[in-house]
């Protein structure tokens, strides 16, 4: 046994950015990935000889921070491709959003959108400080805690009156009553709802948490916009690795975690290392899990070492995901009616109704009839995914259930796929021929690929119960945890999913006070 | 029965009725029911002190098809009942019955009660109140275990006072006598098994005898066949509440209400208030609440429970307690209270807060004369041993009758 400081379980992008932190204080840091490679849902995936596609396809709000603390760039990240037009095609002219103007509205859209993004601006910019903060403890009356909110009280107070109630007011809308107070065109209407939804159990009509949702991806220098950096978005994991390395984290691949050690004392129970599926163990001071809560804590923990009430509030976390990736080796650039070049964020979606009735099929467990989905050519930005004048077409498609009523088979995912395949034809005519192969991954096949509970991208939904100092749970939301030396910097801790490095930054900066 | 359940329209709301019930209808000569568990359940049958002086000094039946009775089996089985519960169960040896609370993460009580170990990977529970949530909750994670609600298959009927193994040992029962406290014993019985623990809630000898549901008639007219010369009588909630007291057990919803159902924060008791710390195994692997226990041993409970005799024959319903006769402080609340005839004194069970357990005790008792409510404050004091007990509760044999 060699003994490390901290040993970091999963190697997605969080579990990266937590480990090199460590490791450039001094830390001798072991991170362990069950997968052959590292970065988790951001890794290149070769679906098929020479394409390449990511499961998390574009970047919008990776922290500048981190980019600028672990010295990304040197490692070979370039954030500083522009920003991806967001384009709406449905049953009319297509809605291109870009740069922060419009097309394809009435003026008087044009007008409200800008009404609108500068609004959510306003707010996202109040809200980003608290994004890079460990969430106060439910109960603590500690000053430092107690400020984090009375900061966030008195940025909103700042925003003045009108300001101030119009947050409070919206803040728990659906994304739907948000929008239709804005605008008219309904095409413009489902493609801004989009970024409010996706990843978590949600659509227009649904409450909670759409537009705080909407508030954190808006956070960051791209304001809400994304982007294919130089190199695809598997140039910001090897940056990430090559930052790691650089800083002496020894990185070990196909290395499973089956077991978390807990020794106790007569004081408490302490994470004293890990037991590996292959039947090595290491040991170290602290243990990191970089995964989600439930396999965390129910998988690798075990139940016999936690209270029972904890562990049901770690049950109940609402994790199935509800989105599919379909992946398609194209010969040819594809043609988008009425889109100039497919560059951007394609939203396929005639209207809200059509996102709502796809989320209706879901809630029951069937695959969407009539799937919605973002699409994008990544290969347009970076032909290196693709073989020479060949293309991948990558899609998120909404609502494909975790848990399908049926259960899933292979005949199942097949016809998911193709139903994805046709939809996008109706928008694209030339697009069938010019498929190659394909692939589709359901939440179910996520989950079994990427090792994360669900196959939720985020860990768990972005919900109002789930979020803050209830992210995972209280007694867990500190990226700490009822067991002494167990720490979270996944996910499933504040501030919650996507590409952005904040839980693990949060984390290592919690480790280390 | 049948075509009542058809017309009726409250069919569904009124009690179930006890495998025992056409037995218990004739012999409640008072009519006094209520309900415990959704079961029609007697107050008293005949009289309660009486029934009372029958558990003291011959024997009664006491019917608990009520509590609730869940099977635990499976390979990990073990390892959650040992995670759920304050006890060890590890250390609890087959066929042996263990009492036991089981708490909050917070280390509130939720209930407690017995688990029976009838082999390595299966036990059963016995509470008394509805468990089969926390249940639920608290197999959730270990691949092999079942939990079994078994309530309403089993019919059980304790059989307590200082003639009961006499009973038994005339029911046919060989070596009953051998049975020490909290041990199980098997009998066949009309193709079946006839299990018997020597368990109770009274401090007496006493038996609890449990069955398969369809064979509850039978045994209770083989246990009155073979009690009639040995002054065998039913007793009701009102007896066993009284023996209960001397013997300084406590009561749910009377000296502790379940952490799951209390309303405020904080009116839910541990186990160190209860004075159940013995129950508390600290030394075990990790079980639910143990951190917040550790922490509440190390701090000290905010209240004890405490066994009081009180001056004067009045007894303490309900009464306030005080530091002073002249009630300077509040200190905290009297749960139970009676008239011991057992022991000839006026007894309490008091929730009292930790900082006043040095000082004097007194309680404000209001008593109602024809109606006119007159007012005492009465001393107490505080005793350390259960106010009543017996040799033959723990002698092994019981002596003969």
């Amino acid at each position: 046994m060699t003994g490390y400081d901290t040993i970091v379980i999963g190697a997605g992008h969080n579990g990266l950015v937590c480990a090199t932190y460590l490791a450039k204080t001094g830390q001798r840091v072991l991170l362990l990935e069950a997968a052959d490679t590292v970065g988790g849902l951001a890794a290149d995936r070769e679906f098929h000889p020479g394409f390449h596609a990511p499961v998390a396809h574009t970047l919008s709000h990776f922290s500048s921070k981190v980019a600028r603390d672990l010295d990304l760039q040197r490692h070979g990240f370039n954030p500083g491709s522009s920003e991806l037009p967001l384009v709406g095609v449905g049953n009319g002219e297509p809605v291109v959003v870009h740069d922060g103007k419009i097309s394809g509205v009435s003026a008087k859209d044009q007008r409200a959108y800008l009404d609108y993004h500068g609004l959510l601006c306003r707010f996202a910019a109040v809200l980003e400080p608290f994004w890079l903060k460990t969430m106060p403890r439910i109960g603590s009356n500690s000053i430092g805690e107690v400020m984090t909110f009375a900061k966030l009280g008195l940025d909103l107070r700042r925003l003045g009156k009108k300001d101030m109630g119009e947050f409070l007011r919206i803040a728990a809308l659906p994304m739907r009553d948000l929008v239709d107070e804005h605008f008219d065109n309904e095409q413009l209407k489902a493609m801004l709802c989009w970024d409010g939804l996706i990843g978590s159990k949600m659509a227009p009509r649904s409450p909670n948490s759409a537009v705080l949702a909407l508030l954190y991806r808006l956070s960051g220098e791209m304001h809400g916009g994304h982007a294919i950096p130089s190199g695809g978005v598997s140039s910001l994991v090897s940056s990430l690795m090559a930052s790691a390395e650089n800083a002496g984290v020894d990185i070990r691949v196909s290395s499973e975690v089956s077991r978390i050690r807990i020794d106790s004392d007569k004081e408490r129970q302490r994470a004293t290392g890990v037991h590996l599926a292959n039947g090595e163990s290491f040991a170290a001071d602290r243990v990191v899990s970089a995964i989600d809560a439930q396999r965390t804590f129910v998988n690798l923990v075990g139940v016999e070492h936690l209270d029972i009430g904890f562990t049901n509030r770690i049950r109940r976390i609402r994790s199935d995901g509800y989105v599919g990736k379909l992946h398609l080796a194209l010969n040819a650039l594809p043609e988008f009616r009425g889109v100039d070049r497919p560059d951007g964020r394609i939203i396929i979606t005639p209207n809200m109704d059509a996102i709502e009735f796809a989320f209706d099929d879901a809630k029951y467990g069937n695959a969407s009839a009539e799937p919605v989905m973002e699409v994008v050519i990544p290969s347009a930005a970076d032909s290196s995914l693709a073989p020479d004048r060949q293309h991948v077409l990558s899609a998120h498609v909404m609502y494909i259930p975790y848990k399908a009523r049926d259960g899933w088979t292979g005949a199942a995912r097949d016809e998911v796929r193709d139903r994805a395949i046709d939809t996008i034809v109706k928008y694209s005519n030339g697009l069938r021929d010019q498929i190659v192969a394909s692939e589709f991954l359901t939440p179910a096949d996520i989950e079994a690929t990427y090792h994360v509970s669900g196959g939720h991208w985020h860990h768990g939904d972005f919900a109002m119960d789930q979020m803050l100092m209830m992210r995972p749970t209280y007694e867990a939301a500190q990226y700490n945890s009822p067991i002494a030396g167990l720490h979270l910097c996944s996910a499933a801790c504040h501030p919650g999913g996507d590409l952005t490095g904040l839980a693990g930054h949060n984390a290592a900066k919690e480790l280390l006070r | 029965m049948s075509d009542l359940s058809q017309t009726d329209p409250f069919s569904g709301e009124r009690p179930k009725l006890s495998p025992f019930h056409p037995r218990l209808e004739v012999l409640n000569v008072r009519d006094t029911w209520s309900v415990w568990n959704g079961y029609k359940f007697a107050d008293c049958y005949y009289d309660a002190e009486y029934e009372y002086f029958c558990i003291r000094n011959t024997c009664g039946t006491y019917d608990i098809c009520p509590m609730q009775k869940y099977e635990i089996s499976g390979p990990d089985a073990e390892a959650m009942v040992n995670r759920m519960v304050t006890r060890d169960v590890r250390k609890l040896g087959r066929n042996r019955v263990a009492y036991t609370v089981w708490c909050t993460d917070e280390g509130r009580i939720i209930d407690d009660g017995t688990v029976f170990k009838l082999a390595s990977d299966r036990f059963m529970v016995v509470c008394g109140s509805s468990c089969v949530a926390w249940l639920r909750k608290a197999s959730y994670g270990f691949s092999n275990v079942t939990v079994k609600d078994v309530s309403d298959e089993l019919a059980a009927l304790s059989l307590q006072g200082p003639t009961s193994c006499a009973v038994l040992k005339k029911m046919g029962l060989q070596g009953i006598e051998n049975a020490k406290p909290f041990n199980i014993q098997h009998f066949p019985y009309h193709g079946d098994t006839l299990m018997v623990s020597r368990t109770g809630f009274t401090g007496e000898l006493g038996y609890e005898l449990w069955v398969k549901r369809d064979l509850a008639l039978t045994m209770w007219d083989d246990v009155y066949a073979a009690g009639e010369d040995y002054g065998i009588q039913p007793y009701g909630e009102t007896a066993t509440d009284m023996a209960r007291l001397e013997a300084g057990f406590i009561m749910p919803y009377v000296d502790f209400t379940e952490a799951l159902k209390t309303v405020h924060f904080e009116h839910d008791q541990t186990p160190y208030e209860l004075n159940l710390g013995w129950l508390v195994d600290l030394d075990k692997p990790h079980f639910s609440g143990k951190q917040a226990l550790m922490e509440e041993k190390k701090n000290g409970p905010k209240w004890r429970l405490l066994r009081l005799e009180i001056d004067g024959n009045w007894p303490a319903y309900e009464s306030n307690v005080y530091d002073s006769e002249s009630c300077n402080q509040d200190i905290g609340y009297v749960t139970s209270a009676m008239w011991s005839p057992a022991v000839k004194s006026n007894i309490a069970l008091a929730m009292v807060r930790s900082e006043f357990l040095d000082g004097e005790i007194w309680a404000e008792i209001y008593k109602s004369k024809d109606l006119r409510p007159y007012r005492r404050m009465s001393k107490c004091t505080i005793r350390k041993k259960p106010f009543w007990t017996a040799a033959r509760a723990r002698s092994t044999p019981p002596a003969d009758f």
